[in-house]
């Protein structure tokens, strides 16, 4: 492929890839063999993919013919994308990370799926995930967890760990997660990608497998903000299969991703610095980066102010009360009658239904399977589900006020860096507070991004910078993203992807 | 004190119709006690005036047109079940001897 190496390849961004596609000096079989090559070569340490295409080549070839054929493609024709496997898809198996559906195929792609493939994108494969995308490390994968790509010993976030190492190790340009709690963004943060939460109704849920109805969204991972404003652009918009989908019409996020790497857009922003986000149990290297790119962005023209939503504390308590009670309803569906696995065993339906929700189910899913039940059931409904809804009003109203004073509100998006495997496994309590940054904005519908913002000192891994917007202003977070990714990477010298360690090639 | 009690863990598991072991009753029960003691700090404030909210986004009507749509076929349907007899699935007894 002439001086165009495979390295060179899967270290370019999905529009870089793009246009390079669109000019004919590389073409998409080139591009989807060099991302295929680099999963045979480094994912059985990473095992960032649960699955990988038998016919990405094939959809890449036909996306060459066609070009060849001077047929009109969309912009991100014959660009690889990883899926993740909570995302039904017509073609490869979709598990959710459970074993429970061990091998289930779908009989039908969801929505943001189809839109790829309308888009001429190339499905590369299937993401590793926690199960069910109940945790924050991939570590309750029925499957076996995701290595961080920054280092092996160490998690990469979750649940969508394995969308987010798949594309920081250069196994896919961009990827799709779903984000709950932070699925999307703290991954993002401990790995140093990008990803966006849209505003709640802004992305079609229809064939996500869900988790809890009213938090779930789906959006776009990747290695720069451009590159998610791309994917959003191909994913999102109105789809009359999800009751919940927001009808309006949106702008362009690549567009607004655009001015915010050309423009000045950062000249008398309101950014607001909740107050209730750093301090207690966040890491001193976190802190410190955070701390430096408020001073950036104040450098930038941006006006700083302090904000406070003193409701954020009952976040966490309130989002483990709403979660596990649409979760054990929304699980109720493996029943093992009508797809997934059934137990082996004698006796009546029941009998076999609860033998095989045992069997299938791993500690963490159960676990919150039986507390929901606990929140919905009789003389606890009010205490406990009831009160939760209530707090969700308040964050509401935090949020409210906050964008009053405030265009885009910031915080870390995790409060540490990646913390190594186990450590946080026997105390489930510990592993929830890795969300405390991110459940604000699902428990509000509003969106969210997830940016890498420099190494932390005493480590040397990853941090990210979290942005908040109003709900509906999912282009305002791509605009000043974008411009306050411009920002760092001119202080680093290079994205901060390109200081990842070099992985030990199969 | 929460009221979580390995009695009432296995009950909750018999609700949620999942085959608990003994272990694992015995280790949720420690575990769901400390979580509903930590969760119930919502109750600090989520007071009477206070509205309830179950969807971020409000949004009302949500019908679409009156059009037949794309269904499954028979056979998709029953494509991932694990038996059935080519229209319909297939469990086994659906009421016990005792019942």
């Amino acid at each position: 492929m002439s001086d165009h190496s495979a390295d060179q390849i899967i270290r370019s961004t999905a529009a870089d890839l793009a246009h390079r596609l669109s000019t004919g000096e590389v073409s998409s079989v080139e591009v989807t063999q060099a991302h295929l090559d680099r999963i045979a070569a480094v994912d059985g340490d990473v095992h960032a993919f649960l699955h990988v295409s038998e016919s990405a080549l094939e959809t890449a070839r036909q996306v060459d013919a066609d070009r060849a054929a001077g047929v009109a493609l969309p912009e991100l024709a014959g660009v690889p994308i990883a899926i993740k496997d909570v995302l039904c898809t017509l073609d490869m198996p979709s598990t959710s990370g459970s074993k429970i559906l061990e091998g289930w195929v779908p009989p039908y792609d969801a929505t943001v799926v189809a839109r790829l493939r309308a888009a001429r994108m190339v499905p590369l494969g299937k993401t590793n995930m926690d199960e069910f995308a109940m945790g924050s490390s991939t570590e309750h994968s029925a499957y076996g967890p995701t290595k961080n790509p920054w280092d092996l010993e160490r998690i990469p976030g979750g649940s969508g760990g394995g969308s987010a190492a798949a594309v920081a190790a250069f196994e896919a340009p961009v990827a799709l997660g779903s984000d709950t709690g932070g699925s999307i963004r703290q991954p993002g943060a401990v790995t140093g990608t990008v990803g966006v939460k849209p505003t709640y109704g802004g992305v079609s849920r229809y064939g996500a497998i869900a988790l809890a109805s009213s938090l779930d969204q789906v959006g776009p991972v990747s290695r720069t903000v451009l590159d998610a404003a791309l994917v959003h652009d191909v994913i999102g918009g109105h789809d009359p299969r999800d009751a919940t989908s927001i009808p309006d019409q949106w702008p362009s996020m690549a567009a607004a991703a655009r001015r915010g790497l050309t423009g000045d857009v950062l000249k008398g922003i309101r950014v607001g610095v909740v107050t209730e986000l750093e301090g207690e149990g966040f890491q001193s290297g976190v802190k410190q980066r955070y701390h430096e790119t408020l001073d950036l962005l104040a450098a930038a023209g941006a006006e700083i102010v302090e904000v406070s939503c003193p409701h954020f504390e009952y976040a966490v308590a309130a989002y483990y009360l709403i979660l596990p009670a649409e979760a054990s309803s929304n699980l109720a569906k493996f029943d093992s009658v009508r797809f997934g696995m059934r137990a082996d065993v004698t006796g009546t339906v029941e009998d076999v239904m609860a033998a095989t929700r045992e069997a299938g189910f791993g500690p963490e899913v159960k676990r919150r399977i039986i507390l929901g039940t606990y929140a919905l059931s009789a003389g606890y409904y009010d205490a406990y589900y009831g009160s939760a809804q209530k707090v969700r009003t308040l964050i509401q109203q935090d949020f409210d006020a906050a964008f009053e004073k405030a265009d885009i509100l910031v915080s870390p998006s995790a409060p540490t860096t990646a913390f190594r495997f186990g450590e946080k496994l026997a105390d489930p309590l510990a592993m929830y507070l890795n969300d405390v940054t991110t459940i604000p904005a699902n428990l509000a519908g509003v969106p969210g991004m997830g940016l890498p913002m420099g190494l932390a000192p005493e480590d040397g891994l990853p941090t990210g910078l979290q942005l908040m917007a109003p709900a509906r202003h999912d282009a305002r977070l791509y605009e000043a993203g974008a411009a306050i990714e411009r920002l760092l990477e001119v202080q680093w010298g290079g994205p901060l992807w390109a200081m990842a360690p070099e992985l030990r090639q199969a | 004190m929460s009221e979580i009690t390995p009695e009432r863990v296995a009950h909750l598991a018999m609700l949620a119709r999942i085959a608990l072991t003994d272990d694992e009753i015995g280790k949720l029960t420690g575990e769901l006690g400390a979580i509903v003691d930590s969760v119930a700090k919502v109750q600090e404030v989520a007071t009477p005036e206070v509205a309830a909210t179950s969807h971020p986004i409000p949004l009302t009507g949500g019908m679409r047109p009156d059009v037949p749509g794309q269904t499954l076929t028979t056979e998709q349907a029953l494509a991932g079940a694990p038996d059935h007899d080519g229209s319909r699935f297939r469990v086994t007894a659906i009421l016990g001897e005792e019942q």
